[in-house]
């Protein structure tokens, strides 16, 4: 193995986040330009350069923090590295125009902790976030890791363990949210020697990526997890059931196990306590449905994912018929906290019934967009005013969306609802996987209710009739509302239609599909009306309710739009009126976004002009 | 379509003949050729004793799967949520007359397949179009038509086939 120079030889650290996001803004490119200068300027012994798993911050990325001063550097590009190294790392300098600066009117603040995107977070299961290197396992270790699991597996009975997790209060962070250790006790009260433990990384909610980012930046705190949870239950065999979307993620969790296998802290005898157990990594194809627990059973045995009756519980018989327990990258890995720093000081965070802290991937019409943990009981106005810096270009707030596809739409009035499991429930959403998409002025709802409704009808996997034809005449319903064609009745037949696909359905995936549209009529139901009635689109998004049209007043005649309509919908010579054909135009929305703000002249008008 | 015996016996073996690998071995063999060919699933299922059936079954049902072959270039549109509010539906209707083809399908030329995702988790960056595995994020209807342009007429790299290690 390569000798790894060690930490302490360094005089500075630079800590080069390499989460998805960063990766995809050339994170790579940077650190290797970040070495290739501190090389040039003979550097190269004093200051290292780590890439860390994701640092939250997915906005501002790529990112760069100099350690041990905790220097956050943002939107970094190859051309600004030469002046970072020179000024910075050479003279001692920070550089100012580098650093995060939360509006024009504001200063710019140096320091990761000091940002308010930061501040207000609580990190339990991202406790490791962006201050080590996931492919080393050295790292993980000299930040306490796996000590939790030499507790567990000397000084704790299989018993104790799960009294632990009871006790700790912690629930599943897949969405349902049943306790843990409820679970765990019931597959281990099940006879029978081979049971198998499985980590659902089939994170399929579009918005949600906190079992992605956990996986990348931290993997060796859910194989802590599951190891102790594979001692609690008795089980030898584990699985992690990672999507195929996310080959970063495979990538790390596999050099992890690997390594972890190295040290003797996974496979035969692990610590020398006579324990076997060893985790395997299955991907998944791209099925939403095996998200869903004995769907994804299916997959792994190879199957079609399609799921079945509950009871019997994968509990009692899951994979290959053996009781099977199933926890989300989440839970697993708030598990090591839980044993090291025990169940009193977890269960003191957070709210009654729900303990601990949440992952939220904020995204949407947010200006942080990125990853928060924050603990329950938090309300859903700090997180997108306080943490998430509130909606860009000063425009008006109008909902969130939580829960993914099974999840619901909470409106401006209920911002100061505390999260936590029940509240959520009541409000007519669902916690979820943790996903919160923020919708502002510009976001019609009717619109965002036949997105979700035609991503479940699409996800359907066929078996249960409720689900596979509901939701699609569900969708055909609001289809035809988008498209100018709502008929007098339709929210009555939405609302008693959903109603039934949400009772008789097989799985989840079909029971919560129609919450998008039920709290959608719930808070907006003025949104389907106009729609329906005046054939209008409050908020100009559906294409066949909208036109878009020259401003005869504000056109300078400067032939931009005309010259990039791809249709040549648009007429008009050079210093005259411009106008726009609303038989040709194909409304793809190229004309307003080319028209210079100095005239701002093409406006979108909703009911569509005939 | 030509395919390999050898290199799909290694696929195979490499799982041990195993019927629960069937979705991985589905995975490498889409690796090895970008598509699934009829005669590979026929191997397949011969090989893992699995009733083809079964096997078209599996490959019809994961979204991962193509049962025809793709384009030099493939392009992504994300369309999950976070990028369908930031504007991503625009962009695919520009792409799909650009291109002249639906979600799905190759153009006529073989040059570039069209497909969607539902979300890439770098919701960041959205509205996302990758192609060929780069990312291009905060896409506008613009800059989408630009993207296609640049590769039109590029040519594609040379698809190296992965030796792996037994």
């Amino acid at each position: 193995m390569k000798r790894r120079r060690k930490t302490e030889e360094f005089r500075l650290h630079l800590l080069v986040c390499a989460g998805t996001g960063c990766v995809a803004n050339h994170a790579f490119d940077i650190k290797e330009e970040l070495q290739k200068e501190i090389a040039r300027k003979k550097l190269s012994d004093e200051i290292g350069v780590v890439t860390t798993g994701c640092q939250g911050f997915c906005e501002r990325g790529p990112i760069v923090i100099v350690q041990p001063d905790g220097i956050f550097y943002q939107r970094m590009k190859k051309k600004d590295i030469p002046h970072l190294v020179e000024e910075h790392l050479l003279k001692g300098r920070p550089v100012k125009e580098l650093m995060y600066i939360p509006s024009p009117r504001e200063a710019p603040v140096p320091k990761m902790m000091d940002i308010e995107f930061f501040k207000h977070q609580r990190l339990i299961i991202l406790r490791n976030r962006g201050r080590l290197d996931p492919e080393n396992i050295d790292e993980y270790i000299g930040f306490n890791g796996y000590q939790a699991l030499e507790i567990a597996l000397t000084r704790m009975t299989p018993e104790r363990i799960i009294k632990e997790v009871k006790a700790s209060g912690l629930r599943g962070r897949g969405g349902a949210g049943f306790p843990t250790g409820m679970k765990w006790d019931l597959c281990r009260r099940e006879p029978g020697r081979i049971k198998y433990i499985i980590c659902n990384g089939d994170e399929g909610d579009p918005g949600a990526f906190m079992d992605r980012s956990v996986l990348e930046a931290d993997p060796h705190s859910v194989i802590e997890g599951m190891t102790i949870g594979a001692r609690a239950i008795s089980v030898h065999k584990g699985f992690v059931y990672v999507r195929s979307e996310y080959p970063l993620a495979v990538k790390r969790l596999k050099i992890a196990l690997s390594q972890a296998e190295e040290y003797g802290l996974l496979g035969k005898d692990i610590l020398g306590t006579n324990f076997d157990f060893d985790i395997e990594v299955v991907q998944g194809a791209g099925a939403f449905v095996c998200g869903e627990e004995t769907a994804l059973i299916a997959s792994i045995e190879g199957k079609v994912g399609r799921p079945r009756q509950r009871p019997p519980y994968p509990s009692e018989k899951g994979l290959w018929g053996k009781p099977t327990n199933i926890n989300n990258v989440e839970t697993w890995a708030n598990v090591p906290m839980i044993i090291s720093r025990g169940a009193k000081w977890f269960s003191s965070i957070g709210t009654k019934t729900s303990k601990g802290t949440k992952i939220f991937s904020l995204v949407g019409k947010i200006n942080n967009t990125g990853l928060v943990e924050v603990p329950m009981g938090i309300t859903m106005r700090e997180i997108i005013y306080d943490i998430g810096g509130g909606i860009p270009q000063g425009k008006e707030f109008k909902a969130v969306q939580t829960g993914g596809p099974s999840g619901g739409c909470i409106p401006k009035n209920m911002l100061d609802l505390p999260i936590d499991y029940e509240s959520l429930t009541q409000a007519g959403s669902m916690m979820g996987s943790g996903g919160m998409i923020v919708m502002d002025e510009d976001t019609c709802m009717v619109d965002v209710a036949r997105y979700f409704l035609n991503f479940t009808q699409e996800e359907s996997c066929g078996k249960c009739p409720p689900c596979r034809m509901g939701t699609k005449h569900m969708v055909y319903t609001l289809d035809r509302k988008t498209k100018g064609k709502g008929r007098e009745g339709d929210i009555q037949f939405l609302e008693s239609i959903a109603e039934n696909v949400k009772l008789s359905s097989l799985c989840g995936l079909g029971q919560t599909a129609p919450h998008p549209v039920l709290t959608t009529l719930r808070y907006f139901r003025d949104e389907y009306e106009a729609h329906i009635k005046e054939k209008r689109c409050p908020a100009l998004v559906c294409k066949d309710l909208i036109s878009y049209v020259i401003d005869d007043k504000l056109c300078g005649g400067c032939t931009v739009c005309a010259k990039n309509c791809p249709s040549d919908a648009i007429s008009g010579e050079p210093k005259k009126i411009h106008t726009i054909d609303q038989q040709k135009c194909t409304k793809c929305g190229i004309c307003i976004t080319v028209c210079p703000p100095k005239f701002n002249a093409v406006k979108k008008v909703s009911p569509a002009v005939k | 379509m030509k395919i390999n015996a050898k290199d799909l016996s290694r696929i195979v073996s490499k799982y041990h003949d195993e019927k629960s690998s069937l979705i991985a071995v589905l995975q490498d063999v889409q690796e090895e050729y970008h598509w699934l060919p009829p005669e590979a699933l026929r191997f397949v299922s011969e090989k893992l004793c699995i009733p083809l059936i079964d096997v078209y079954s599996v490959a019809t049902f994961y979204r991962a799967f193509s049962l025809t072959p793709r384009g030099e270039h493939v392009v992504t549109v994300c369309l999950g949520t976070a990028c369908h509010v930031r504007g991503a539906p625009l962009v695919l209707d520009r792409i799909r007359n650009r291109l002249r083809v639906e979600p799905g399908c190759t153009t006529g030329d073989g040059k570039f397949t069209l497909e969607s995702v539902n979300c890439l988790g770098a919701c960041a960056l959205a509205p996302i179009v990758v192609v060929d595995g780069k990312y291009h994020g905060q896409t506008t209807v613009k800059k989408a038509a630009q993207i296609i342009e640049e590769y039109h007429t590029k040519r594609p790299k040379k698809r190296v086939t992965r030796r792996r290690k037994k």
